[in-house]
């Protein structure tokens, strides 16, 4: 859409530096007037598509401009409605009753985030070993399709299954209501696991071999060799791998507004429920108005800055592998 | 009578040989019982690769078991009613979705990858800042997708939910998977092809257009299809672009409202006990695409390697 509004703006622009710079191959004294006329029209042609590429690569730029600036200015003065530390530090929302504080949703995101990784880390680093180093060739052609499948399902399918399989397993085998932290980070464990397997098997199979023979030779077990050798070699591409898990998990919604309970709480413990701040986002937005609906766009953005801090940690990570 | 083992030059006879550094299995538990924590850390990695495999294989019997026997032949009634609750109409939603944000993010994501990568110099600032917008794009939360959609397509541009808006939402939301997986299909292009076609004449665009592009085609393609597993599988964004009223009678057109596969099945949850059936029948559907997709996915990718 954006491209189609200024590509003729790209195209008067490109006439115009087609006049102002020579044609490329100054043709010599003599030389067919035709000749020049079709050079100067590739030209003129080149250029354009030059210029359609530049803003189909500017519109990355444009979208997330927009995106930013959107959300920020919708947010802000919503924020300042609430009050900053009202909305980020109080801890009772009660729309109904005009309170709006936030912390509790913060405080059950950081905790399902935080038990999804302690569930999904172990497990997918463990994976990412056994399909770098262990795994048959004959395996990995199943093991990869298979990782690629549980990052394939929709968030909604494993959301239904934690809610009819999950749910009911963590009732019965703990007490409670079942919808609990405990059920959110089971399912948010699984769902961040092909994340980890698949950039960190990545990471340690870009650490040379010869670490790993070196370790061997002198002795280590193979074991050692892994876990002592080849994860510190390959320690940058590792916590990349957890913090996209992290990122993940985050902002995961669907799945987790069935599963969560969806109680505006601090959690006392694993079985207790608690509301995230994307699972509040979706199990209010369709039937709020005025002011409660505002401060739902800035628990968006609350989401958004955060994911953005966690991309800016992601760079500086790879910027440091280089 | 013995058969006489005839040697060609430089062969050696091998049948006596015993490689000195093969462990038999008792060797390798031998070895394991001297270090514990070696044989532990292998367990470990073999229990965790185990559990993994487990839970797909379940989640997927699960879902297969509980939706199958409510696949009836009504459950894709052209037209949906509360007696037939078919997925039809929102089955076509999807593809409309999914078509038009595939064919915007696939054309804005080819185009922004043939500029880096045929272009642009890998230290430009610009090719810089893009790539940073492009990192930035995917880590978004759907969520987050769903509500600037909402805000933007729905209330700003005053459209109303449509199929157009949704779709457009996930054009931004696939972006980045489209043009990371461009890029890397254009690098695989060797170089000689390019200089091949300067030395014949070709201008660069030329180049780009007929001899690049085709080589790299498989990687493109399964960058796309990729994302329609992306597009097939999301609900947030949807939910409040696109519509998620409950009253799907046909197919809409792209400037209509309606729900995709994730969103009815969503809608069929949060509706209680009463439609679990046929959710799971919806999630079967969404499962059986999501693993073609990704099939087809790995299966075109594997062509480009086999190639060069």
């Amino acid at each position: 859409m954006k491209e189609r509004k200024t590509l003729p703006a790209g195209e008067a622009l490109a006439a115009q530096a087609a006049e102002a710079l020579p044609a490329p191959q100054p043709a010599a004294e003599g030389a067919q007037e035709g000749a020049l006329v079709v050079n100067k029209k590739a030209f003129v042609r080149e250029l354009a598509m030059k210029i359609v590429f530049i803003v189909a690569a500017a519109l990355f730029v444009v979208v997330v401009g927009v995106i930013c600036v959107y959300l920020l200015a919708s947010a802000i003065p919503t924020i300042a409605e609430i009050g900053f530390v009202k909305f980020l530090f109080g801890s009772t929302w009660l729309p109904s009753s005009g309170y709006y504080g936030v912390g509790t949703l913060i405080v059950g995101t950081a905790y399902s985030t935080a038990c999804a990784l302690v569930i999904g880390v172990p497990v997918g680093l463990l994976v990412a070993v056994f399909m770098a180093f262990y795994c048959p060739r004959w395996l990995y052609k199943i093991m990869k399709p298979v990782t690629n499948i549980l990052a394939g399902i929709p968030s909604i399918v494993y959301g239904y299954f934690g809610l009819v399989v999950i749910v009911p397993i963590v009732r019965e085998s703990f007490g409670g209501g079942g919808t609990s932290l405990l059920a959110t980070a089971i399912i948010l464990g699984i769902m961040i696991l092909p994340t980890i397997i698949s950039i960190s098997e990545n990471a340690l199979r870009a650490v040379p071999k010869s670490y790993f023979e070196g370790a061997l030779a002198l002795g280590a077990t193979k074991e050692r060799a892994i876990f002592r050798t080849m994860f510190p070699a390959a320690k940058s591409g590792v916590v990349t791998s957890v913090i996209l898990g992290l990122g993940r998990a985050f902002g995961e919604t669907a799945a987790v507004v069935l599963i969560c309970g969806n109680a505006a709480i601090f959690p006392g413990s694993l079985l207790d429920p608690i509301r995230t701040l994307s699972s509040n986002i979706a199990s209010e937005l369709a039937y709020s108005t005025g002011l409660h609906r505002e401060a739902l766009i800035a628990c968006a953005v609350v989401l958004f800055v955060f994911i953005l801090f966690i991309t800016v940690i992601v760079m500086l990570l790879r910027r440091k592998k280089r | 009578m013995a058969k006489q083992l005839v040697l060609k030059e430089g062969e050696v006879d091998t049948r006596g040989i015993v490689p000195i550094n093969r462990q038999s299995f008792k060797d390798k538990l031998r070895a394991y019982l001297r270090k514990p924590c070696s044989f532990a850390g292998f367990l470990l990695v073999m229990l965790a690769s185990l559990v993994t495999v487990a839970l797909v294989l379940w989640i997927l019997v699960y879902v297969l078991k509980q939706g199958i026997p409510y696949l009836k032949p009504k459950m894709f009634a052209w037209r949906w009613s509360y007696d037939n609750m078919s997925m039809l109409p929102s089955l076509i939603n999807t593809l409309v979705i999914s078509l038009i944000s595939l064919a915007v993010a696939g054309i804005v994501g080819v185009f922004a990858a043939i500029f880096m990568v045929e272009y642009a110099k890998s230290t430009n600032i610009f090719v810089k800042i893009v790539r940073v917008a492009a990192e930035t794009l995917s880590g978004i939360p759907s969520i987050v997708y769903g509500i600037f959609g909402m805000m933007f397509f729905v209330e700003l541009l005053g459209w109303g939910y449509t199929l157009l808006g949704g779709a457009l939402t996930m054009a931004m939301m696939i972006l980045p998977l489209t043009m990371r997986t461009t890029e890397e299909a254009l690098l695989a292009v060797p170089d000689s092809f390019r200089e091949g076609s300067y030395a014949l004449g070709a201008g660069k665009l030329r180049t780009i257009f007929v001899i690049i592009l085709p080589a790299a085609i498989p990687g493109i393609v399964s960058g796309v299809i990729l994302g329609l597993g992306r597009v097939v599988g999301e609900t947030m964004a949807l939910v409040y672009t696109a519509g998620s009223a409950f009253n799907v009678r046909y197919a809409a057109g792209p400037m209509g409202q309606g729900c995709t596969l994730t969103v009815y099945m969503y809608s069929l949850i949060t509706e209680g006990n009463k439609y679990a059936g046929e959710a799971w029948a919806v999630a079967v559907v969404l499962v059986v695409l999501v693993v073609l997709i990704n099939g087809a996915a790995e299966f075109v990718g594997n062509k480009l390697k086999k190639e060069y």
